[in-house]
């Protein structure tokens, strides 16, 4: 039987499987060598990567350009600060606060999805621009009169996540390993991120996913095919922000603090750009799309200044400037040279390819 | 008409107006179980619109429509489609980027269940759904005649096999009525002969199908019925070689030796 995920086929690649794994349970203790900070970078990467895939679902699948995506995020991120803090005092654990942060904006994207369900392409991504900003000024403004959100202050104390006796918040020694907070967190996004991927795959390969495709194949075939392209649009909204509302959730635990100023229209921007370099639609090329823009810009951090020093013995560019000026580069050439992303779902691959040839 | 005559479709004084112009002006007609059904007309007669507001994409202004014996009321496409009634497109409108069999598991949707809990855990129930699912749509594909072409991409396809290819999608819908949109626009004259053998096929398998075309020689040797519409109106409706013989299609084909 085919596979629509790519996967690598189980039986011939075990080995590479297996190397994969034990690098990837490894690599914090090697980060923590180089510094916590890179155990940091790598998580909030692997957030981006979630975020990514749940974009994937409204984007990549259903073909539906949303510029708000961060505003779903940000729904989690506040209901997971709200439970979970001394703001209200209420403290719940975060195996409770997680389902519930993925519902509420799994609501809020169905709210999104109901107005923009007649709109297309250029109307869509404004209306959507729209959400994401209106949800960020909401948070920025819910202090008055009841405070609710704490306006532009933030929250901050969230709780981390506890399982048991094991606390996030805490360094814990075992088996003459040290586990800092940072590596319990990866550890639990890596699990988090496994299971994302595997409900990806599922959901591309089933009736709804391909009634998305369909949808954004041909929306008037599609609904003379029997698919009533009202709901199933709504679905993948939905969808999508219930995966932004989970990675939200873990973004304030790990950070233990948020506020408004996490949830601009940047943050959108990027998610969709992981999404649409790493190649629309395939599972893995969005997985590379976040990992490889989550880390360009903070390798270009580290590296920008020592190698000015070293090759022209001074500054000539400040460091900021020369890093976004690098990365901005690094994705026009992308889209230049791979138009359909650098990992593209075979289908958008062939239909780029098409495109650049007329 | 005789109580033996199993009638299907049943529209009466269907009209639709655009702007200044009346596409379809009290267009009535019956369609018989197990017929084939030709409508044919010059271009810009309405055929096509006629299609359109049957299968649920325009809304009519006014008029009745009955099918299998229930009201067709102002509905949307999805659910004519559930009702029973498939259609295709003039101008073919496959799911390009995907594989011929993809498009026809989508035709599927509507005879199935399986919601995103089931996908999600792929539970018992949505694995034998989806072995359904494909099973049939292999079948289709085979009785088509594309099934060597299950893994292509449904644009790679050569415009024969599309048009076939959409034949499938609208047959996974199991339905009652099949309205086919000129299905024989831009094929030469074998293809048009095996989608003539296919047409018949589907006939003698129990389906009825509407037909719009505008290859007469087609028609007239394939359907049981032809109705005839000129400027948004019927203007005759009969067996095809009481409709060759018409003067007003005569007329609305040829024009009048005054014109």
């Amino acid at each position: 039987m085919r596979t629509h995920l790519n996967l690598p086929s189980i039986k011939g690649n075990v080995l590479p499987m297996v190397l994969l794994a034990i690098a990837l349970i490894a690599l914090p203790f090697a980060l923590a060598l180089v510094g916590t900070a890179w155990v940091r970078i790598t998580n909030f990467a692997v957030l981006f990567v979630l975020l990514s895939l749940g974009l994937n679902i409204v984007v990549g699948f259903a073909g539906l350009l949303d510029l708000g995506y961060v505003a779903f995020f940000a729904v989690g991120a506040y209901v997971y600060a709200l439970l979970a803090s001394p703001h209200f005092g209420i403290h719940l654990p975060f195996w409770i606060i997680l389902p519930i942060g993925a519902f509420v904006a799994c609501i809020a994207g169905a709210v999104l999805g109901a107005p923009t369900l007649k709109l297309r392409g250029d109307y869509l991504a404004i209306v959507t621009l729209g959400f994401g900003e209106i949800v960020r000024i909401f948070m920025n403004n819910m202090s008055n009169p009841i405070n609710i959100t704490n306006g532009p202050k933030g929250i901050a104390q969230i709780d981390p996540f506890q399982i048991g006796p094991i606390d996030f918040g805490k360094s814990d020694l075992l088996a003459g390993l040290n586990f800092s907070g940072p590596i319990k967190y990866y550890y639990f996004l890596m699990l988090a991120l496994m299971l994302v991927v595997v409900i990806n795959g599922r959901l591309k390969d089933s009736r709804i996913g391909r009634a998305w495709v369909a949808i954004r194949e041909d929306e008037v075939a599609a609904k003379a095919s029997g698919i009533n392209t009202r709901n199933i649009k709504l679905l993948a909204f939905a969808m999508g922000a219930s995966f932004g509302g989970l990675s939200g959730g873990m973004f304030a635990a790990i950070q233990g603090f948020v506020s408004p100023e996490s949830f601009v229209l940047n943050e959108s921007i990027m998610i969709l750009a992981m999404v649409v370099l790493g190649g629309m639609g395939n599972i893995f090329g969005v997985i590379a799309g976040a990992v490889l823009l989550s880390f360009l810009p903070e390798i270009l951090r580290y590296t920008v200044e020592p190698v000015q020093m070293a090759v022209f013995g001074h500054m000539w560019i400040d460091p900021e400037v020369l890093r976004m000026l690098i990365f901005g580069l690094a994705l026009v050439l992308t889209m230049r040279y791979r138009p359909a992303g650098l990992w593209p779902e075979s289908r958008h691959r062939r239909e780029m390819t098409v495109v650049a040839n007329k | 008409m005789t109580a033996a005559i199993d009638v299907l479709l049943d529209a009466s004084g269907i009209g639709k107006r655009f702007g200044g112009v009346q596409a379809l002006k009290d267009v009535s007609l019956t369609i018989r179980r197990g017929e084939i059904y030709g409508l044919i007309g010059p271009n810009g007669a309405g055929k096509t619109t006629f299609f359109n507001v049957l299968t649920g994409l325009y809304q009519r202004d006014g008029g009745q429509i009955s099918f299998d014996g229930k009201p067709l009321t102002l509905e949307s496409p999805h659910t004519v489609a559930a009702a029973g009634i498939a259609r295709t497109f003039q101008n073919i409108r496959l799911f390009g980027n995907m594989t011929a069999m993809e498009n026809v598991m989508v035709g599927r949707h509507v005879k199935t269940h399986a919601g995103v809990f089931g996908a999600m855990l792929r539970t018992k129930s949505e694995r034998a759904e989806e072995a359904g699912i494909r099973r049939r749509a292999e079948e289709l594909l085979h009785y088509v005649g594309v099934a060597d072409h299950a893994n292509s991409l449904a644009r790679e396809m050569s415009y024969g096999d599309q048009r076939r290819l959409e034949i499938a999608r609208a047959l996974a819908t199991e339905p009652k009525l099949l309205a086919l949109d000129e299905p024989a626009a831009g094929m030469n004259a074998t293809e048009t002969g095996a989608l003539r053998t296919l047409i018949e096929g589907l006939r003698s398998d129990g389906l009825t199908v509407l037909l719009i075309e505008h290859d007469v020689k087609l028609v007239m040797g394939l359907c049981d019925r032809v109705a005839v519409l000129d400027y948004g109106q019927k203007i005759c409706e009969d067996i095809p070689s009481v409709v060759r013989a018409n003067p007003k299609v005569i007329e609305a084909y040829i024009g009048t030796a005054n014109e």
